[in-house]
């Protein structure tokens, strides 16, 4: 670890403008001087291994009062952006209206992790690639730019099959976002000229050639909270991972539905674990729309949501894996008691 | 009686508390970088990015300008300390791969810098900006690599001394009616103790005092002492409490002497802290093994050809093997048995023990084989180890001292409900999870070695134990405070115990599961020649009969008279006729069949331990089976172990409550094994991929909601005095093989490689 100034921003308009006071002009986001701390459970880790190396530190804790409220409208749910992980997980309302977002937040960490971490710490949360996380690695497209990927040929078990480039083929690890991106979540951006909304969709950026440009913030930018339209009580996370708890998915999907006499109105899938960025399953999910739902049905959706994914030497299997997960998470929300 | 202090059965002890729980849970165990240092100053590693090649130079110019550098070593001017021989060839090291030698470098993560600084922070903020510059060569980093080289053990390793045979195993295989061929994996694993690797060393004069997590004292000490070219009785090693050793602090690793001569060098005590990564390549590992395993038998289910070859990775320095065979050649009645063991040299650090080092991976293959076996015969896998079980082991003919082997498959199965198995693969499920059932035996050698102790026993009955011995977490302090107190009569709270320290009497080193056999044995002697002094005093030219010897105790309560029998003697009347305060008595005790040599060698820090296969006219082992049910998803693939049920018969049990901790930790890591536990190559850089607890998965409570330990009464009166088999690494060696037999039942897959994970299930 290096050394940092810290400063805690007592008002948004306080963090916008320590945030961007720092930020040099051609930095992306992830290598900008100043870094926002919310719950540090991705940011400090990174910068213990030498991964990350701010300058200065802008704690947003002290916006918690504004920033964490968790608001279920009734056509409408919104999430303070520091509300945390396990807040949400619990709240009765989001387990009955949102199951899809509840059991991702769940399934995801441990018990003392989700009571640190906040929701857009959680989305903002970076990839688990093990050669990212080690600075002894020279070749990392991500860290380095232009320094060759060290996983395109190395242990890549638990790398990405969907969205991947010839520059980086890391996971996007988080869970909740796949719950997010599945409900057409609107992320609310907090900048210097006031708040904007954006679709989820459009916050993260797949590598391509930059894979250090992950999102779509720019330095001095602070998610102020996401918009999650309507309500979807038949809705499923399902995560395949290597243990009980406290583990990565290697393969998940956020599936919900919309069922009227036996009819799907509306599908949404959205999948985890497999994909650069949070996924969202479009072609595969229009193939529900106005049908009957069956096993057959579920499996061409899977085989479309994986038709173009590419494995590596390692992740292959996340490809058979990842269509069975989806397939049975349709299953389950098909059959689910609401 | 609850479920972690069950009821003592015959020959077991009482299940008291442990004597250092209080101590722990409240934080108030010093572990060796808790102790405290006058001034210290604070070391950080920086390690190799290279598995092999050279350092062509250094940029020291940023490291060097964070405020608070005092020093950074390198090759170029690291203190000069003399070799160390490999401790399987008479030495104390780990490794004969010495860091800051030369620019050379030998495998990935070497030591390859110390930054020295005012603060932990600015230690490490420097080591992250030390700039190296390299001229790599391309590494062979394990089996499959070009460039490795393989021989057979013997001959190479100076511990490994047979590749046992019997009959003609060729024939009788050839002959054999039904027959199994097939071929295991096991992978790179890593110790992981919760305490990391640290080192604090402090000099006073030419006094030099290391606070260090060692599972042998008195190797390090002999071992520092040799390196800095002093003389040894200058070195003090203390650790009261280790962190976890696994056998990862069995052997002296490099950095202990380069901390100690760097804090000789700055005139300062230096306290050095590694990170968990650090800990992957400065210490010892268990590493990769490969097994043929070929099993020929009667239509009976009767063994009549058994070979197991074993092929295992070291490095290029150093042949270090665990060589099994010794175990499995001799665990069934077989007639004709033939074995080989290989050791393939790779650009890797070292391996060295880990928990059952033999019998985890040998055990794995074979009783993974016996089940494929019962699986041909189409015969209960129970019924096929009952058909195989023995008195005498085959190579030698030799007797086990005590085998309850068949008593705790027995045992276990009851307990688990084995009855209830549907024998046909993939014929139990439960929703959305397939079941499977399977067992495994488990084994373990019993091991002794010389030790030494002191004992004071005051008139008030309070008494202080002295041993170099080691509390790595087993409950060392209990059993020893038990025993002092059952053996001299006096109450269990006024004993005190002092462990982990080297200018205490020699204990042997805290592995190959010696240490409660080997320390209780050698305390008890002490004591009894406490109470033989005792006695004399009460009752001068009276000689005491055998019997009474064994029996006779001492009491607070007050008796008239003190006889010949087995009549408790009066402590304080005994302490009067003395004429003394404080009886101390100091012994050094061996068991049968230790080499002449044995007491110089524990005062030099080299353990002689002797048992196991390697006695000369018996065999002693600990035994025990394990019964698990896997759960595996349809869907996906995910593997589960949510029961695991152990019984196991090891002699004398000293403590049950220590005892099953023991056994359940032991059970939790075998399915750790079997199902999460392995250390990735990077194939193309020979360099440890996963080095992290987020990576390197071990399992988390949600993993093991069900395990149950089952112990069984058994007396052995062959083996030492104390009575006690080793069982400190008995349980985590049958349950590779039982979750795999119990994967096979669930999904008709029979899976040879460890760790199995969903992608190896084609259901
Ligand atoms: C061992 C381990 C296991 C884990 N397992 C899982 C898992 O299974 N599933 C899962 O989903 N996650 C998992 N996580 C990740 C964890 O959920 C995230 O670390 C956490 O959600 C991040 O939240 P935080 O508030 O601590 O973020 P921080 O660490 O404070 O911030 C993370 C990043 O986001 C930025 N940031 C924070 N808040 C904002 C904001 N409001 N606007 C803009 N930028 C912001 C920070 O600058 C930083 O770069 C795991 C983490 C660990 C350490
Ligand atoms: S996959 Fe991406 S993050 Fe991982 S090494 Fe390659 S470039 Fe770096």
């Amino acid at each position: 670890m290096r050394p940092f100034s810290y400063q805690r921003a007592t008002d948004p308009g306080m963090a916008v403008q320590a945030l961007s006071a720092a930020a040099a002009a051609n930095n992306p986001l992830t290598q900008a001087n100043a870094q926002p701390l919310a719950g540090g459970t991705t940011l400090i880790d990174l910068m213990k291994l030498d991964v990350m190396r701010p300058a200065a530190i802008v704690d947003i804790n002290p916006l918690a009062r504004g920033w964490s409220a968790i608001d279920p409208g009734a056509d409408n749910l919104r999430l303070g952006a520091l509300a945390k992980m396990s807040d949400v997980a619990a709240h009765d309302q989001i387990q009955r209206s949102y199951p899809v977002i509840a059991n991702s937040l769940k399934l995801a960490a441990s018990a003392q992790l989700r009571n640190m971490a906040t929701l857009g710490g959680n989305v903002m949360q970076r990839t688990r690639c093990s050669y990212f996380r080690d600075v002894s690695y020279e070749n990392c497209n991500k860290r380095n730019p232009g320094s060759g990927c060290a996983a395109m040929d190395g242990v890549n078990r638990m790398h990405a099959v969907l969205g991947t480039s010839d520059q980086c083929i890391a996971t996007y690890p988080g869970d909740f976002a796949q719950a997010l991106i599945a409900l057409d979540a609107t992320v609310e951006i907090t900048g210097r000229s006031g708040t904007r909304g954006m679709p989820f969709a459009e916050l993260h950026k797949a590598p391509g050639n930059t894979p250090e440009i992950e999102t779509a913030l720019q330095p001095g930018e602070l998610i102020s909270a996401f918009v999650i339209p309507g309500r979807w009580p038949r809705s499923v996370y399902l995560k395949a991972r290597d243990r009980q708890s406290y583990e990565f998915a290697l393969s998940s999907a956020a599936v919900a539905l919309d069922v009227q006499d036996g009819t799907i109105r509306d599908a949404r899938v959205a999948l985890g674990g497999v994909a650069t960025v949070p996924w969202r399953a479009r072609e595969a999910e229009a193939l529900l729309r106005g049908q009957r739902f069956d096993d057959g049905l579920a499996q061409r959706v899977a085989d479309t949501a994986f038709a173009d994914a590419k494995g590596r030497q390692y992740n292959s299997f996340k490809i058979a894996l990842g269509k069975r997960v989806v397939a049975r998470a349709l299953q389950q929300a098909a059959t689910m008691e609401i | 009686m609850t479920a972690a202090a069950p009821d003592p059965k015959a020959n077991m002890g009482q299940p008291v508390p442990r004597y250092d729980a209080a101590a722990k849970v409240t934080g108030r165990a010093t572990y060796g970088s808790d102790m405290p240092l006058d001034n210290p100053a604070y070391a950080f590693l920086v390690t190799s990015a290279i598995a092999r090649g050279r350092i062509n130079s250094f940029d020291l110019h940023d490291a060097k300008n964070v405020r608070g550098v005092i020093d950074i070593v390198t090759h170029e001017n690291a203190p000069k300390l003399k070799e160390s021989k490999l401790f399987s060839n008479g030495g104390y090291a780990g490794t004969t791969i010495q860091p800051l030698k030369s620019a050379d470098i030998a495998h990935d993560g070497e030591i390859i810098a110390v930054v020295v600084a005012e603060s932990y922070e600015a230690a490490r903020e420097a080591a992250n900006r030390v700039k190296v510059s390299y001229s790599a060569a391309t590494p062979s980093a394990s089996f499959d690599s070009p460039g490795t080289t393989k021989a057979a053990a013997k001959g190479q390793n100076a511990q490994f001394k047979e590749d046992p045979q019997v009959g003609d195993f060729a024939k009788a295989f050839e002959e054999a009616e039904v027959k199994v061929t097939a071929s295991y994996d096991t992978p790179t694993q890593h110790h992981n103790p919760m305490e990391l690797f640290s080192t604090s060393c402090a000099w006073m004069g030419d006094n030099l005092v290391i606070y260090e997590p060692s599972q042998y004292v008195y190797g390090l000490k002999n071992g520092v002492a040799e390196q800095l070219g002093i003389d040894a009785d200058k070195v003090r090693v203390v650790n009261p409490y280790v962190g976890g050793g696994f056998g990862s602090r069995g052997s002296m690793t490099p950095r202990t002497a380069i901390i100690a001569g760097i804090a000789k060098r700055l005139n300062r005590p230096i306290k050095l802290v590694p990170t968990r990564d650090q800990g992957f390549t400065i210490a010892t590992y268990r590493a990769e093994t490969r097994h043929e395993i070929k099993l020929g038998a009667g239509r009976d289910g009767k063994l009549v050809a058994l070979r197991h070859e074993g092929a295992e990775v070291s490095s290029r320095a150093d042949a270090y093997c665990v060589g099994g065979t010794k175990t499995t050649a001799r665990l069934y009645a077989c007639p004709n048995v033939d074995s080989l063991v290989s050791i393939v040299r790779a650009d890797r650090n070292t391996p060295g023990f880990m928990r059952s080092p033999p019998e985890v991976p040998y055990l794995f293959a074979l009783e993974s084989a016996m089940d494929e076996l019962a699986v041909k015969l189409n015969m209960d896998p129970v019924e096929l180890r009952r058909v195989n079980d023995t008195t005498n082991e085959p190579i030698g003919g030799k007797p086990y001292t005590s085998r309850s082997l068949m008593a705790c498959f027995d045992e276990a199965a009851k307990a688990f409900g084995w009855s209830q198995r549907s024998a046909a693969p993939k014929s139990m499920s439960d929703g959305d999870w397939l079941i499977g059932y399977g067992c495994a035996a488990t084994c373990y050698p019993t091991q002794m070695a010389p030790a030494a102790a002191r004992v004071r026993l005051q008139r008030d009955g309070r008494t202080r134990v002295e041993i170099a011995g080691h509390e790595i977490g087993t409950g060392a302090y209990t059993i020893l405070a038990q025993t002092a107190a059952e053996r001299l009569g006096v109450p269990l709270e006024k004993v005190a115990v002092f462990v982990g320290d080297s200018d205490l009497p020699p204990g042997p080193v805290a592995g190959g599961s010696n240490s409660t056999a080997s320390t209780c044995s050698a305390v008890m002697m002490v004591c009894d020649q406490i109470r033989q002094r005792l006695f004399k005093a009460v009752m001068p030219g009276d000689t005491l009969t055998d019997k009474a010897k064994e029996t006779i105790g001492l009491s607070q309560a007050p008796t008239t008279q003190a006889a010949k029998g087995d009549r408790p003697l009066d402590i304080e009347k005994a302490f009067d006729a003395l004429g003394a305060g404080v009886v101390e008595e100091y012994g050094e005790w061996k068991p049968d069949g230790a080499p002449l040599d044995s007491f110089k060698a524990m005062h030099s820090g080299h353990v002689r331990i002797v048992g196991g296969a390697a006695m000369k006219d018996k065999i002693a082992y600990a035994f025990g089976a394990e019964f698990v049910e896997v759960r595996v998803n349809r869907y996906t693939h995910e593997i589960r172990a949510p029961r695991l049920v152990g019984a196991f018969a090891a002699g004398r049990i000293m403590n049950p409550r220590t005892t099953r901790s023991q056994l359940m930790g032991g059970l939790i890591w075998g399915m750790s094994s079997a199902l999460l536990e392995a250390t990735e190559i990077d194939e193309r850089t020979a360099r440890y991929v996963n080095d992290n607890f987020a990576d390197y998965l071990v399992p988390v409570n949600a993993d093991v909601p069900g395990v149950e330990v089952i112990l069984l009464s058994e007396q052995d009166d062959h083996i030492n005095p104390a009575g006690a088999k080793g069982l400190g690494e008995l349980a985590n060696v049958g349950t590779n093989a039982a979750i795999c037999n119990a994967i096979y039942h669930a999904t008709g897959q029979r899976i040879r490689k460890l760790p199995v994970r969903l992608e190896n299930i084609e259901v």
